[in-house]
């Protein structure tokens, strides 16, 4: 058994380690209300936006020439994807369900003989990714020194993305991203944007609409646009789950550093009392051998 | 029968403002001004550098957007936009900044026409507010 010194120390290490977990807790849960509130602030914009492109696309007359953005260039062979994670840890399984997510999706493409090319965005995917498929990185970003999730970076991305679209290197983009449910559930959602599906929503009214200029180019000037609106829409929803999943994680390890608290202490009482007992038989026994 | 109708401005963090006293609005279409009265036909257009101005009863407002979209239909106006700036908030410090931004990008070479294009126009309307 471990000795009364021993023990103490670990009941000190242990609570002081709580105190950590207890303020990272609350801190995350601090963030959260914030990044939740940005993430339903954000909501409008994109929804709007699908909305017109949704108008646009049904209103567009010559599916043949239509943007390639929206079309797609007619072939599936090259596959980019942009997997985006944290840039810190401590935060549950949030970034594991991502990666787990991301590399079911690889094995798939992989396996059908196409091309695959990565994005990483936060360093802990970067981290996590590089060990199997280091040679299928292309690029890694990280916000680290931004606080919050803002449309600048994302519309870094974003232009990123359509550059190399224009260049050629892909066919198909997918993102992966955690979305926020609520504070225990968080869902990994691998979302294509190039080419855009539209999931044949066709329910928008049948109200034609006056376009100016012509449809082709107020699409051509849109897509790009919703790219990194969808990204940062990803954004808002991973910065969201992240403070989530790290408030759940943390309550628990503070939980589960209480229960240890509480079994070491128990422990450091009974070897305390062995130990006063055995004393008092050898003092006992010592004086009845007199 | 009023002449109101209703106008949202949406950028990617929030919903910027809603009105829904609005007699019209002047936006800055890419192919040229563009006024919006009640009833007007549903429209889909794209924004250049410019002002919104929107006339209400509550008062007249201006804004200073780099880009967006607008859509009117079933007389709700939405505007779409990345960059919205309030003239009202908009101090000479702040303009300084962005007419040093938007020269910085003209002078870029290796953009796009297009992209030279709209920043020359950010330089044209940021020097004439005052």
């Amino acid at each position: 058994m471990a000795s009364l010194d021993d023990l103490k120390k670990r009941i000190a290490s242990v609570k002081s380690t709580q105190k950590i977990t207890k303020a990272m807790k609350m801190v995350a849960a601090a963030k959260l209300r914030r990044a939740q509130e940005s993430a339903e602030k954000g909501r409008p914009y994109s929804e709007k936006m699908n909305n017109v492109i949704l108008n646009l696309s049904n209103g567009i007359s010559d599916k043949e020439n239509a943007p390639k953005l929206l079309s797609g260039t007619g072939q599936e062979k090259n596959h980019l994807c942009v997997v985006m994670t944290s840039d810190r840890g401590l935060c549950g399984g949030f970034n594991s369900n991502i990666i787990k997510k991301a590399k079911s999706y690889f094995a798939k493409i992989l396996d059908e003989g196409k091309e695959l090319k990565i994005i990483t965005v936060g360093s802990k995917g970067n981290d996590q990714l590089k060990r199997v498929y280091g040679d299928k990185i292309i690029e890694n970003i990280s916000f680290k020194e931004s606080k919050n999730a803002n449309y600048f970076d994302a519309d870094k991305v974003g232009k990123m993305v359509i550059e190399k679209f224009e260049a050629g290197e892909f066919d198909v983009c997918t993102i992966f991203y955690n979305q926020f449910k609520n504070v225990i559930t968080q869902i990994p959602q691998a979302q294509q944007i190039i080419p855009l599906n539209n999931e044949g929503e066709e329910n928008s009214s049948e109200e034609s609409y006056e376009f100016e200029p012509d449809e082709d180019e107020i699409l051509s000037n849109l897509l790009p646009k919703n790219i990194s609106t969808q990204i940062f829409k990803a954004m808002l929803e991973n910065s969201a789950s992240e403070q989530g999943s790290r408030m759940s994680a943390m309550d628990n390890a503070t939980r589960n550093a209480g229960e240890m608290v509480d079994k070491l202490t128990i422990e450091y009482n009974r070897s305390r009392q062995a130990a006063i007992t055995k004393e008092l038989i050898e003092i006992i026994s010592g004086a009845e051998s007199l | 029968m009023s002449e109101e109708f209703k106008v949202e401005i949406v950028n990617p963090e929030k919903s910027f403002l809603v009105k829904d006293d609005v007699s019209e609005v002047v936006v800055p279409a890419f192919e040229g001004e563009m006024g919006i009265l009640k009833d007007h036909i549903s429209i889909i257009s794209f924004l250049k550098p410019g002002i919104i101005k929107i006339l209400s009863k509550s008062g007249d407002e201006n804004y200073y957007v780099e880009d967006g979209i607008v859509e009117f239909k079933n007389n709700n106006l939405s505007i779409l936009t990345s960059t919205i700036f309030n003239l009202a908030d908009m101090d000479k410090s702040k303009q300084q900044d962005l007419i040093k931004q938007a020269e910085e990008e003209a002078n870029k070479t290796d953009i796009s026409d297009q992209s030279k294009y709209l920043a020359d126009q950010k330089v044209e309307v940021l020097k004439t507010l005052n």
